[in-house]
């Protein structure tokens, strides 16, 4: 081993042992601290009953089936709207200059209203219109007031990663001939697309959150489930076990997103 | 006497208040190849990009077998099939394998899909690529690249071919294989101009050097008249600065 490589060793052994000893005392320190609290007992009896944790386990999961359900049908719809809204707005053409106001309208509007407002503006509003059945769904309207308001900043996201190719890359499209509508769709869009999968990534796990808000509008999904329980069992655990469960998705998906972000950045540095 | 392929009279072009062309005329024969010399900022790389329209000209004419193209509102479209043009950054398009590269605007633009294989993996044999049409631009050396970049404005079966300062961002010992290709073209006959500082290249194989300087061509000539005996002042000046 060289001198280096000894001393750098050195140091990271070091480095390792102060890391794992500080965490102990931390960690020591609120298993120590916590249950000094007052309200304690009372805290552990409502939030973390082993026993309801174990009971309402399997049906809170099946309630997050239905969440990863009403996710998955919004992730196509919002990445076709959110293309098309980030194409509307890059519109050239001056005939087509009420999209790109369109365009700019909606990304304004559908960032700006807080997603449980919209949920509920939609949720509640449209079918008060007196929709005969199906039409009358929550699931249909909550799900569109996902997708409004995501397309709005999926169409951000797009757009930025459009602007981010350089302009040689049209130049040379352009110079062989091809006309602005192929330049977009073979040369500057799957670049784009590519860039900013990491940036949707973090999108997607953002929505996976959030389809819970459906829950104000009716569908039994994992967040009133767990509600219905606390309602019955007079017992906070069946929130936290949703917390674990979204958890176990969100987590991973977001260090999946991390690392395609630093790969992106290696990549091009 | 056929009239020139490309014919460039007073080409003004400003780019805000920088005057980078002041009045430039040039003619290109057809199977000429035509080198543009002169420092950094004399205007060749605009005087080059003005030749297919990539940059609208302020003021004066381009002609391309006598149509001005410069005309404002002219549709560049199918002329851009006829002039082929390769940059000093390549510019290959980095999701795409090599042969994709070329492969992509004759089946876009021409409509041939199938029919243009053959050429296209003809011109990769030719040019020592055969072995690297799958792969892509990452993965291949800056000669590489540029020679993909040249097949790909070849696959366009173009007239003329406009080339960038092509060997500027290429490491030393790469340069060769890039201008190989470049004599190969002019023994086939392709009307070439050609923006360097290559100047050996340029007195080996050039028809005629275009010594640009403060945006106006201040001499033109055949190579030894230019490199052995120049007119002017500005052309000795430049010269003795790059060859010494």
């Amino acid at each position: 081993m060289s001198r280096r490589a000894a001393y750098e060793a050195r140091q990271r052994r070091r480095a390792n042992l102060i890391a794992g000893l500080s965490t102990i005392a931390v960690v020591g320190l609120v298993i120590l601290l916590v249950p000094m609290a007052p309200g304690w007992d009372a805290v552990k009896r409502s939030f973390f009953d082993g026993e309801t944790f174990v009971n309402t386990f399997p049906t809170l999961l099946r309630a997050f089936l239905l969440d990863v359900a009403i996710f998955a049908w919004s992730v196509p719809l919002i990445f076709a709207l959110g293309l098309a809204i980030a194409l509307a707005r890059g519109a050239q053409s001056p005939a087509l200059f009420p999209l790109r106001i369109f365009g700019a309208i909606y990304v304004d509007l559908f960032r700006g209203i807080p997603v449980v407002l919209l949920v509920y503006l939609i949720g509640f509003g449209v079918p008060g219109l007196g929709l005969p059945r199906p039409w009358n769904s929550p699931y249909i309207w909550g799900t569109v007031a996902l997708v409004l308001t995501y397309s709005a900043y999926v169409a951000e996201v797009l757009r930025s990663g459009i602007e981010s190719i350089h302009a040689s890359q049209r130049n040379a499209a352009i110079c062989l001939g091809r006309n602005s509508r192929d330049t977009m769709r073979f040369v500057i869009l799957p670049q784009a697309i590519r860039r900013v999968v990491p940036a949707n990534m973090n999108m997607l796990v953002a929505l996976q959150k959030d389809v819970a808000l459906l829950s104000f509008i009716g569908p039994v999904e994992i967040l009133r489930q767990a509600g219905i329980f606390k309602s019955l069992l007079a017992n906070f655990t069946p929130y936290v076990v949703a917390a674990v469960i979204f958890l176990c998705v969100t987590v991973p998906a977001t260090r999946y997103a991390d690392y395609l972000l630093n790969r992106d950045r290696n990549a091009r540095s | 006497m056929p009239g020139p392929r490309l014919s460039l009279s007073g080409v003004h072009k400003t780019f805000g208040d920088a005057h980078v062309l002041r009045g430039s005329d040039l003619d290109i024969g057809v199977g000429e190849l035509g080198c543009l010399i002169g420092a950094s900022g004399s205007g060749k790389s605009t005087l080059l990009r003005c030749m297919n329209g990539l940059e609208p000209v302020d003021d004066g004419a381009v002609r391309l077998d006598g149509v001005d193209i410069a005309e404002p509102g002219f549709d560049l479209g199918p002329i851009r099939q006829r002039i082929g043009i390769v940059f000093q950054s390549f510019n290959l398009f980095p999701h795409m394998t090599a042969y994709e590269n070329a492969a992509l605007a004759p089946a876009r633009v021409l409509g041939e899909t199938t029919a243009a294989r053959p050429r296209i993996e003809g011109l990769f044999h030719r040019f020592d690529l055969a072995d690297h049409m799958t792969k892509y631009p990452d993965q291949l050396s800056g000669g590489q690249q540029q020679r993909v970049a040249v097949i790909r404005a070849l696959a366009m079966r173009p007239e003329t071919l406009l080339l960038d300062e092509i060997t500027s961002a290429l490491d030393p010992e790469l340069v060769g294989e890039v201008l190989d290709v470049l004599r190969q073209l002019r023994d086939d006959g392709m009307t070439m101009v050609l923006a360097t500082h290559e100047m050996s290249f340029a007195r080996d194989v050039a028809d005629r050097v275009v010594f640009m300087d403060q945006g106006v061509i201040a001499e033109e000539g055949a190579p030894e008249a230019i490199f052995s005996s120049p007119k002017r002042e500005r052309t000795r000046k430049f010269l003795a600065s790059v060859l010494r």
